[in-house]
Formats: C-alpha cells, sequence, structure tokens
C-alpha cells in the first residue's frame, strides 16, 4: 500500500494554504503539501505519500539502524569467518 | 484519535472465511479501444495478434522487426512506418518534428540500413496555430538534415476542431541494408553480450515532468537522436550483429522480452549495470513505475557474439551517441522467453512483458 | 544521508542475511501486510535470500486490490456520466468492476484523469466549476491524511462541484481478522511503516498480546525489510511476542498528531467490505455527518448499487498462506499472467505471479522455447 519516497525540503511557502514546499527527491523537484508537518524546517528530510509530507525522517535514528547493521556483521566475526558460517548455515539447511 | 483505535479494536472479532475470497482481474478482452493498445506492452501485441493479423497479416510482416526487408531490384530495402502523437508537441530536448523523423530512422537502423527517404503526412487540427504547425515542420526539417534523410513525399489532411490532438506525424522510411547483413530478433543466441547504447529513460522520465497534472522539475531531457551513424560504427567493427531494437514504448523491459520471446532464448541482466541516471531512478520512484518500462528515443539495445562484444562497446563509447554505452547481460539458453534481472542484492527477478501503458501508482 | 541508497548497501544486507541465518533454527511463516513491501520483495529478490525456514506470506495490504466490486462499479457508473470529472490514483484504472473498467469507461467517452494527489483533483474542480469533480479517496491510514485535506479544504473553498468516493481501509482490523481466521497460518507479522508514520503504534502493543504474535513496524528498502524480518526471527526463537518498531526514522509512537487530527475531523470508523476477503467490521472510515455533502454515493445517488462478487479463484487462502498457489486447480491453466483470475495473478508481485514466473524460469526445458506464440508479433513501428 503506500508508496511514500524520502525528499528533502528546498523551500516552504509560508502563504500557501496549505502550507507547501518544495521538494527535492534526488535531482527530481514537486511540491508537497506540508501542513501536516508544520514546524519543518528547510534542509530537513520528509516522508513523501501522494503529494503530502507524512512524517519527519530523523536523522539520529537512520544513523542508529545502520550501525546496527554494521555491529551485527562484527558481532558474527567474533565468532568465525562470517562467511564461512553463512556457508554452512546454507549446506545445513540444504541438506534437510 | 485514540477514540477510534478503541472502537475498531473493541469491534466484534471479525471472522475471515477463506473459502470465500476472491480478487479482481484486469480485464483484457476490451471490446473498445483503450489507451494501453497503443503502450507497446502485451495490449499492443494482442491487437496485432487479433485484429491486423488475422486482416493482412503475411510472412514478411510477422518476421518481428522494427523494420521490413524487402528484396527489391536486386537491392536489400528496409521500410519502415510510424505514427507520433505525443503531448505536450514541445517537451524538454525535443519536439514531435524530432520524434517523427528520428523515430523512424531509427526502425530502419534497427535492420542495419542506411536511411534514405522519409515521407511525412501531417494530420492538423482545425484551430491549431499555423505557428505551431511551423514549429513543427522546422523540427522535421532540421533533424532530418542531422540524420542525413531527405524528406522525399508527403501529405496534409485536417480534421475538425476537437477531433484531434493538434498536430499528428506519420512518417515512413526506406534505407538500403550493406551485404552480409542480417539483423532480426529471431537471431538472439545464447552467450551473445547484450549492449545498451546509454542510460535509459530519459525521454519518458522528460515528457512526464511536463504532463498535465504530473510536472515535476527535473533538469533532464529526452533522448531524442538518430541512431544510423552509430549503427553504421557497429556494422564496421563487424558485420555480425545479431538483433538490434531500439526500445521506445514499454521501454527496454518491453524490447528484451520481444527478442527473448522472437529467439526462444533467455535473457539474463546485471541490475547494477544498466545504466538508469539518478534523476531516472528518483522519479521513477515517487511515480511508482519500473525504469526498465519507461520509453527511449535515442537508444539501442544490441545483441552481439562475445567475440565482438568489446571492439563492438569501444566503437560505441568512441560515438557521441554511444558515449555512455554499456554492457548490462548476456543472451543465455536458460528461462527461454524470459527476462530475467539479478538484482544489487543478488536476488534475482522476472521481468515480464507490460500489459500496457505505465501510470503512476500509490501501490 | 539521503535515506535510500544507505538502505539498499549490498554488504549490510549480508550481514542482515547471516544475522538470520544464524539465529532461525525452524520454520516461520511471517506475513508483510503492505503490498508496497511485497513489491520490494519481489523487485530486489529479498525472497530468494532468504533462508528456507523464513517462508514470506504476502498479506492484502494493496488499497487497489481490496476495494470491494460494488465500489467499483459506482466509480464507473459516477465516471461515466457525462458532467463529471472522474479523478484516481493511476493503478486503479486497470481494476474490473462487474463487466468493465475505468480504462474502457474513459475509451467510451468518459473523462476519467490520473493525478498524483487528491490536492490536483481539487484543483480541477477549482477550474472546471461547470462540471462535477469526483476524486476516487481509496487507500490505507496512509492516503488518509491527504485524502481528508482535499474534503477539507473544498468545504472551506466552498469548492461544491467537488466530492469523493470513499474506499477507505484500515490496517489492524485486517491483521485482526487473519488472526482469528480458521487455519491462521501466520506467525509473525511486518506491519506497514508508512502507516504507522500516520498512526503511531499505540494500536499494536494489544494485538501483539492478544493473538501472541510479534508485530515488527517494518520500512520498505531492503535493509529495513531485512531488518525487519530479523527481529520478528529472533522473537519468534525466543518465544516473545511484542511490537517492535524496526523503522524508528520515520515511525514515532504517536505517529503524527496534525495529520490525525484531520483524519478524526473528517472520518469515522465504519464496517468495511474486503474485494476478496469480505466483510471485517469498523475496519475503514466513511466520511463524518459535516461531510457528507461531499460524499459521490450520496451525490450521485449510488449508494443502492449492490454487487455479489462470483467466487472464482482461490487468492483469499493464498494470501493468508494457506495453500500455495500451485495448489491451487487453476493455477497454470485456467490462470495465468496473461489471462489471470485473481489479482495474485495480475502484478509481478502477486503471490501467483511470482510463483508462475519463477517456475518458468526455473523449470521449462530450453527446447521449449522455440515455440513462440503467434500473438508475440511485433507491434507495429
Amino acid at each position: 500500500m503506500c508508496l511514500a519516497v524520502p525528499g528533502k525540503v528546498v523551500s516552504i511557502d509560508q502563504r500557501a494554504d496549505p502550507l507547501t514546499g518544495l521538494i527535492d527527491f534526488g535531482g527530481v523537484q514537486k511540491q508537497a503539501c506540508l501542513e501536516y508537518l508544520p514546524d519543518i524546517r528547510v534542509g530537513e528530510y520528509v516522508i513523501v505519500h501522494v503529494g503530502f509530507a507524512l512524517q519527519r525522517l530523523d536523522e539520529e535514528s537512520a544513523r542508529a539502524s545502520l550501525e546496527l547493521f554494521e555491529q551485527l556483521g562484527l558481532l558474527e566475526e567474533e565468532f568465525g569467518d562470517a562467511w564461512e558460517q553463512a556457508a554452512r548455515q546454507e549446506s545445513g539447511s540444504e541438506a534437510r | 484519535m485514540a477514540d477510534l483505535a478503541t472502537e475498531a479494536t473493541e469491534a466484534t472479532a471479525p471472522v475471515v472465511d477463506p473459502t470465500n475470497w476472491t480478487c479482481p482481474a484486469p480485464l483484457r478482452d476490451q471490446p473498445v479501444v483503450v489507451m494501453g493498445h497503443g503502450g507497446g506492452g502485451a495490449l499492443s501485441a494482442e491487437l496485432i495478434e487479433q485484429v491486423f493479423a488475422p486482416a493482412y497479416g503475411n510472412p514478411t510482416l510477422a518476421a518481428l522487426t522494427d523494420s521490413a526487408v524487402l528484396g527489391l531490384g536486386g537491392a536489400r530495402l528496409a521500410f519502415s512506418t510510424d505514427s507520433y502523437v505525443v503531448r505536450p508537441l514541445f517537451f524538454p530536448g525535443g519536439s514531435l518534428g524530432d520524434l517523427a523523423v528520428n523515430g523512424t530512422v531509427n526502425d530502419l537502423a534497427m535492420s542495419g540500413a542506411r536511411p534514405a527517404y522519409l515521407s511525412t503526412a501531417f494530420i492538423l487540427e482545425e484551430g491549431v496555430e499555423l505557428a505551431v504547425v511551423e514549429r513543427v515542420a522546422w523540427a522535421v526539417g532540421a533533424a532530418a538534415e542531422a540524420a542525413g534523410v531527405i524528406v522525399a513525399t508527403g501529405d496534409t489532411k485536417v480534421v475538425e476542431s476537437g477531433h484531434g490532438d493538434g498536430v499528428y506525424v506519420t512518417t515512413a522510411g526506406v534505407g538500403l541494408v550493406p551485404d552480409g547483413v542480417d539483423i532480426r530478433p529471431q537471431r538472439a543466441r545464447p552467450g551473445d553480450a547484450v549492449i545498451v547504447s546509454g542510460p535509459i529513460g530519459l525521454h519518458g522520465v522528460a515528457i512526464m515532468s511536463v504532463r498535465e497534472g504530473l510536472e515535476f522539475g527535473v533538469e533532464i531531457t529526452s533522448d531524442t537522436a538518430p541512431l544510423a551513424d552509430l549503427v553504421a560504427e557497429m556494422l564496421a567493427v563487424t558485420k555480425d550483429v545479431h538483433v538490434l531494437r531500439d526500445p521506445t514504448r514499454g521501454g527496454l523491459g518491453a524490447s528484451l522480452n520481444e527478442i527473448a520471446r522472437a529467439s526462444g532464448t533467455g535473457v539474463r541482466l546485471s541490475e547494477r549495470a544498466v545504466p538508469v541516471p539518478d534523476e531516472v531512478a528518483n522519479a521513477c520512484g515517487f511515480l511508482g513505475l519500473d525504469p526498465l518500462y519507461v520509453a527511449n528515443e535515442g537508444r539501442l539495445v544490441a545483441f552481439v557474439p562475445p567475440e565482438h562484444a568489446d571492439a563492438v562497446l569501444a566503437a560505441m563509447r568512441a560515438h557521441p551517441q554511444g558515449a555512455g554505452a554499456a554492457r548490462i547481460g548476456e543472451c543465455v539458453a536458460e528461462h527461454p522467453g524470459m527476462v530475467v534481472v539479478s538484482t544489487g542484492l543478488g536476488g534475482t527477478r522476472v521481468v515480464d512483458l507490460p500489459l500496457g501503458e505505465q501510470l503512476p501508482r500509490i501501490c | 544521508m539521503k535515506y535510500i541508497d544507505e538502505f539498499n548497501d549490498p554488504d549490510l544486507a549480508r550481514r542482515l542475511l547471516d544475522e538470520i541465518r544464524a539465529t532461525v533454527t525452524r520454520p516461520w511463516a511471517l506475513m508483510e501486510v503492505c503490498g508496497g513491501q511485497t513489491h520490494s520483495i519481489i523487485r530486489h529478490g529479498i525472497d530468494q535470500l532468504l533462508p528456507d525456514e523464513v517462508e514470506l506470506i504476502h498479506g492484502p495490504g494493496c488499497p487497489v486490490c481490496v476495494t470491494p466490486l460494488d465500489v467499483i462499479d459506482k466509480a464507473l457508473e459516477i465516471a461515466a456520466r457525462p458532467d463529471v470529472i472522474f479523478c484516481s490514483f493511476g493503478d486503479m484504472l486497470r481494476v474490473p468492476g462487474t463487466d468493465r473498467d475505468l480504462f474502457r469507461v474513459k475509451g467510451e467517452g468518459g473523462d476519467v484523469r490520473v493525478v498524483y494527489s487528491p490536492l490536483d483533483a481539487l484543483e480541477l474542480a477549482r477550474r472546471h466549476p461547470d462540471r462535477q469533480v469526483v476524486f476516487f479517496a481509496i487507500g490505507f491510514e496512509t492516503t488518509a491524511p491527504a485524502n481528508a485535506m482535499a474534503v477539507h479544504q473544498a468545504r472551506r473553498l466552498a469548492l461544491d462541484n467537488f466530492s469523493l468516493l470513499v474506499s477507505h481501509v484500515r490496517v489492524p482490523p485486517a491483521i485482526e481478522a487473519i488472526m482469528t481466521a480458521p487455519s491462521c497460518r501466520v506467525q509473525g507479522f511486518l506491519a506497514a511503516g508508512h502507516v504507522c508514520s500516520v498512526m503511531g503504534t499505540a494500536e499494536y502493543p494489544e494485538l501483539a498480546e492478544r493473538h501472541r504474535v510479534p508485530l515488527v513496524v517494518t520500512g520498505f528498502e531492503p535493509l529495513d525489510i531485512l531488518e525487519g524480518i530479523r527481529r520478528a526471527v529472533h522473537q519468534l526463537e525466543r518465544g516473545e511476542h511484542r511490537l517492535e518498531n524496526a523503522y524508528p526514522r520515520a515511525v514515532r509512537e504517536q505517529g503524527n498528531p496534525a495529520a490525525l487530527r484531520m483524519i478524526e475531523e473528517v472520518f469515522e470508523v465504519a464496517d468495511r467490505n474486503w474485494r476478496g476477503i469480505g466483510p471485517i467490521p469498523a475496519s475503514g472510515w466513511r466520511l463524518t455527518d459535516a461531510f457528507r455533502a461531499y460524499d459521490a454515493e450520496h451525490r450521485f445517488d449510488v449508494t443502492g448499487i449492490r454487487t455479489e462478487e462470483p467466487a472464482v479463484c482461490r487468492a483469499g487462502e493464498i494470501l493468508q498462506g494457506l495453500i500455495k498457489p500451485t495448489q491451487c486447480e487453476a493455477f497454470g491453466k485456467a490462470c495465468t499472467p496473461r489471462t489471470p483470475l485473481g489479482a495474485t495473478m495480475v502484478s509481478n508481485e502477486g503471490a501467483c505471479a511470482a510463483y508462475y514466473l519463477y517456475r518458468r524460469m526455473t523449470d521449462t526445458p530450453a527446447q521449449q522455447g522455440s515455440r513462440i506464440p503467434r500473438e508475440e508479433m511485433n507491434p507495429v513501428g
């Protein structure tokens, strides 16, 4: 359901009713309604669905997620080569 | 809002009867023409199969080529025709006039032919400003000169106001196919390298960016361009190019499916090797489209025997129309008639023939 | 941070996959509720990268597919009227009603337009005061704030020629319905991230507790989906069942308060029929009395249209993971992607279509390829 994509707020038209801003999706720019994020500032990232910014993207949470993924690999490596382990797992499941 | 939530969860627990599920299927046998019939996908193919082929099908028409190759007075003549209906008439990077020339020139070039002569037929809507017609005409002239073809004959008709969309142009073209050249989709062979001449999706995204109701800002322009010169450079490396196709409507995905089905081979692409400009990827991202199905007007995809692939690719990259050429995959014996993509993560997915036109989706 | 490329990283994907492989000890069936997640799973081939123990069941989270037949028939009736400009999201046009679809109505002269946003439809109403502009307001909770804003603005601007044909559905009642279905196989849910961006997560802990099922709020990029699966599997292996938020960059517990206020003003909870599923109590929204004047069903007097759905395929059982597509009698025979009987065969991410395509890919002997169907003739030009 719900194709929604992240974009960066380029400008905000404070006089527009409803509140509107220009969002940059990696080189593609489109107006979106910002009425549901009244505190949003230029430079912040939002998630946009059918022309509406629905939520502010939190950079700290994003970084924390990515760091967690990095650590998963590291924890794995403490127990030996991650690829070898994966290969063992794979052959194990094939043997069933 | 909390009230709504509470109300919902306190409602009687619903019971799903698994024997009572049904679901929608798109209607395939449309009794009227729908836009998808012009989309270059499965509906277009069905229109030909069910309406045109029974009426006047013949072995020449059934050859599956962008242009027919005809024996005529000892020479091999490539012959093609195409109608051009585009809204808006003028778009970033080109106009109806450019498409009308380049499209037919490219269809001829996909047989390996050197395009020589074009015809143009204009259908004008009553009330259209003459200045608009003039702009289109000059674009035709300039594009013909750039492509090295001569507009040898033409026609004009006018339809009543409201019965047309400003200007429609139909062009037909002829050219000569060099000796020893035999390019058609049936010749794809397992092992062939699949090469695309440059970044994909530019034309489709450029058009969408100015279409009413969809407008978005993007600094890319249509790739509309004549490809006959590029093809000549490729054939100078080897005459044994197996297949050429210009992936217009339906995009690279539709063209590769047509080739796979015509030749009974499979096609395997590497997603990371397919040149998709960021702007195309991102525009497709928010519209919910697949860049593989987005139209191109100045690109070709080639199936080349592996021993010639590097040299052909180098020749393409040395030409302005092929500067962004890339080897994107190979023709395989497995999964005949199917196009399969290895994803960036190492999985695979099937790229099927699209049904009709691509529409923005929310889901 | 661009929030897309970072979450497509193949190396991190491998680490997540390794971790899932290292964690899983026995088979688990997870449902991704949202069609957008299904799309991402198929597009990136994620299902093939998972260990055999992890089965993904594609859920009913496609608003286009679950919009009931009688609402489609109402849309077709309204769209065919000469005084109407009928506006819709693109993917709604190919969904069939009883005997036609919106493409066909358009082909027969109806003014049917694809819009990107409901505000585009509102703009059409402003520019065409002499026409009735109707927007087909389908969607899950994610789309509700947009549709609510459109009708709210219409009332404020006195655009009385604008109306909504509403078919809004909500996720939690669907999860409830799936979990209470006889012989339900789903053991964990990837909850739809963007629905939760709007609604927050307050409704979910109770659902997880009552049905003893892990619920992991999950995003849409490949790493997001793998992380959702990793956490669900982790919970299942440990015998846990709780709500987790694996998409914290876009989901806060309280949702989007401004959007929730607008939804509450414009919509009220109502029972809804789900195409392919049947009626689910309190599973949708309709316009409140204050906005009833903007309800296209009343304005065009189509409330009387009641269509019974013929049973044509076993998509429902497949959607719940009760049977595999290959166990359906019609699969690959009467029902193929070129002649689909059900939604699961329609789009490439549908469970049946995916099965069909991959079975062809892996099972078809090479020599069969020489039989080229006549229908594959070149589109002229």
